[in-house]
């Protein structure tokens, strides 16, 4: 195997042997980056010289450590990561996929990130999202579209499209998305790579560029379940900077992995299984629930009977966030100005011109909802609606342990495909929305390929705080199953003209 | 329900957004649609259903109130379209 193709467990397991140094792996994933990401555009910015410098670093930290096995060692230390463009890297510019921060260079640093780098970790760049992490295939960027690896006429998924991509084409050794309505589990499952959620404040929001602030969270998208939950365990935990992070302690995750399910109720809601969704995925996430019950687990049937509400609710209560939350885009304090002849002309002009449509979109529809006489009518309507979802998925938790479901109910759309209608669109994140609305914790692991040979994703949902649960059984699943080993057929010469690239990756 | 086209106008300024008269029509024509989707929530019977705002269990939540490192005025202004004697620099904000 070569070194862009381990995870990141695997990574420091040949930087700890000596193997391989931080810089040689940084190097591998830089060359490949040039080799591929002119096809795949899955990252915005790259920082070769930043990683480079952070490499050596932990090169030096590695050889104090060999020297002296009592010196502390960090964690991650020099595993390169890729960051969605929405977290805030200091000194790195962060457009969150939009013309309006196209040259913002944030004077801060996120706390997932300061957590990151103090373990270590070498960030190789910036991926690509919809703007404002506003949609369901990446292609809402205004720098343009990130391709699938699986099938580059396909949409990764989104909004993380840019770090799923990332993952599965090997471009980095694990990366961070974020997830309002299913921004890394979707594009995790059409990717085939592993996408986390966390339950809402387990991983502090501050330095991530806020969209629904009830509802977004960073997770990890990794190449393996054991990578997910190694980079939760270093994002995780309560941050004085963000006053809706959970103050609960952070366990050890990986003990959770074990490969049995003995004990474990694993709930399968029928609301989940709705006509139109294409068969091959239906069928693959039936023949995991038999794999789980292979292993151990009880199965039981459990109803979540306000599924048929949750889009609804999701598409009234993120747009308003929203509305509020992008107020602050007035072309005064940071980012794109447009002179007009008096201020308010400034600011319409400012926003007019630098959001892209769909983000102009969703802030009518929330500036509308919030607006006297309609506020009652859809917004509180909407949040009620919410309470009703999160007693569902409450009471379904007295009676199982996790309940699984199909990630999406498509593998990946043609790009294109859905753009023009915004409905379309809103349907592809149609089954990951209820944990946002619950505030609950969910992970997306491979569970199969399509006819076209295009990645399935098992969702596993677990109660707040429940990330081991999760964990523990997408882990014993992935174990007895070998999709998580394929690897998209993906070379450099693919790329008209381009450079030749490494060799193929075989599963 | 229909949107019309005053209606897109007037959410647009209350947003804040200058809109192309391309723009104007569009909007029109889907968010009629979608809040035609939402519609479907009436249906729910939330009667006596308090709203969610949050589902953190958590209400306040205090800390130490301890001085910190400010921020250095130049990188607060590093970004800023326009900036005069330290401050941001805008259009008057008062008519005569």
């Amino acid at each position: 195997m070569a070194p862009h193709e381990w995870t990141i467990h695997e990574t420091l397991e040949h930087l700890r042997h000596g193997e391989i140094s931080a810089v040689e792996v940084t190097e591998a994933y830089l060359t490949r980056i040039e080799a591929l990401d002119p096809i795949l555009h899955a990252y915005l910015t790259v920082t070769p010289d930043r990683a480079l410098a952070q490499a050596r670093e932990a090169d030096e930290r590695w050889a104090a450590w060999r020297r002296d096995p009592a010196t502390p060692l960090p964690p991650l230390n020099g595993i390169p990561l890729a960051i969605k463009d929405v977290i805030c890297v200091q000194g790195v510019r962060c457009t969150c996929g939009s013309r309006i921060l196209e040259n913002f260079v944030p004077p801060y640093e996120a706390t997932a990130i300061a957590r990151l780098r103090e373990a270590g970790a070498v960030f190789l760049g910036k991926t690509n999202t919809d703007e404002f992490a506003m949609g369901s295939s990446t292609e809402n960027s205004a720098f343009g579209p990130t391709r699938n690896p699986w099938d580059l006429e396909r949409v990764p998924g989104g909004s993380s499209g840019g770090s799923a991509a990332a993952v599965a084409a090997d471009l980095c050794a694990g990366a961070l998305g974020t997830d309002t309505g299913g921004s890394v589990r979707q594009p995790a499952a059409l990717c085939g790579v592993v996408g986390l959620k966390p339950t809402y404040g387990r991983v502090s929001r501050y330095g991530l560029v806020a969209y629904g602030s009830s509802l977004d969270q960073i997770g990890p998208i990794t190449k393996d379940v054991r990578d997910a939950a190694i980079l939760l365990q270093w994002i995780a935990g309560p941050d004085p900077r963000d006053a809706t992070s959970w103050p609960a302690p952070v366990p050890d995750y990986t003990r959770a992995l074990i490969p049995d399910l003995k004990g474990v109720r694993v709930g399968v809601p029928p609301e989940y299984f709705i006509p139109g969704m294409q068969p091959e995925v239906e069928r693959a996430v039936r023949e995991a629930i038999e794999v789980l019950a292979e292993l151990g687990a009880e199965v039981i049937e459990v109803p979540l009977p306000h599924t048929a509400y949750a889009l609804p609710t999701y598409y009234m209560i993120a747009p308003a966030e929203a509305s509020a939350n992008l107020a602050r885009y007035d072309g005064v304090k940071y980012g794109l100005r447009i002179q007009g002849e008096t201020i308010w002309d400034t600011y319409r002009l400012t926003r007019g011109h630098g959001f892209g449509p769909e983000v102009k979109r969703r802030i009518m529809l929330g500036t509308y909802a919030l607006s006297a006489g309609y506020y009652d009518a859809y917004y509180l309507k909407a949040q009620k609606v919410r309470t009703l979802i999160r007693r569902d998925f409450e009471q379904a938790f007295e009676k199982v342990d996790v309940i699984v479901c199909p990630t999406s109910p498509t593998t990946a759309f043609r790009l294109g495909e859905r753009t023009s209608d915004p409905l379309q669109m809103y349907l592809a994140d149609i089954f990951t929305i209820t944990a946002n609305l619950a505030g609950i914790c969910g992970i997306s692991v491979p569970c199969g390929f399509d006819r076209h040979g295009l990645p399935i994703g098992l969702q596993i949902l677990g109660p707040a705080l429940g990330e081991e649960k999760i964990l523990r059984v997408a882990y014993a699943y992935e174990q007895a199953t070998p999709w998580h080993r394929r690897r998209p057929p993906l070379t450099a010469a693919a790329s008209p003209g381009g450079p030749q690239g490494p060799e193929e990756r075989s599963g | 329900m229909a949107l019309s086209r005053e209606e897109v106008e007037h959410i647009a300024e209350l947003a804040k957004l200058a809109l192309t008269d391309e723009e104007k029509s569009l909007y029109a024509e889907q968010l009629s649609a979608i809040l035609d989707y939402f519609r479907k929530l009436q249906e729910v019977d939330t009667s006596d259903i308090p709203p969610t705002a949050t589902v953190l269990p958590i209400r306040n939540v205090f800390r130490p109130d301890e001085p910190g490192e400010p921020m250095p005025r130049e990188l607060l202004l590093q970004n800023a379209p326009a900036q005069a004697d330290g401050c941001f620099q805008v259009q008057p904000v008062l008519e005569e």
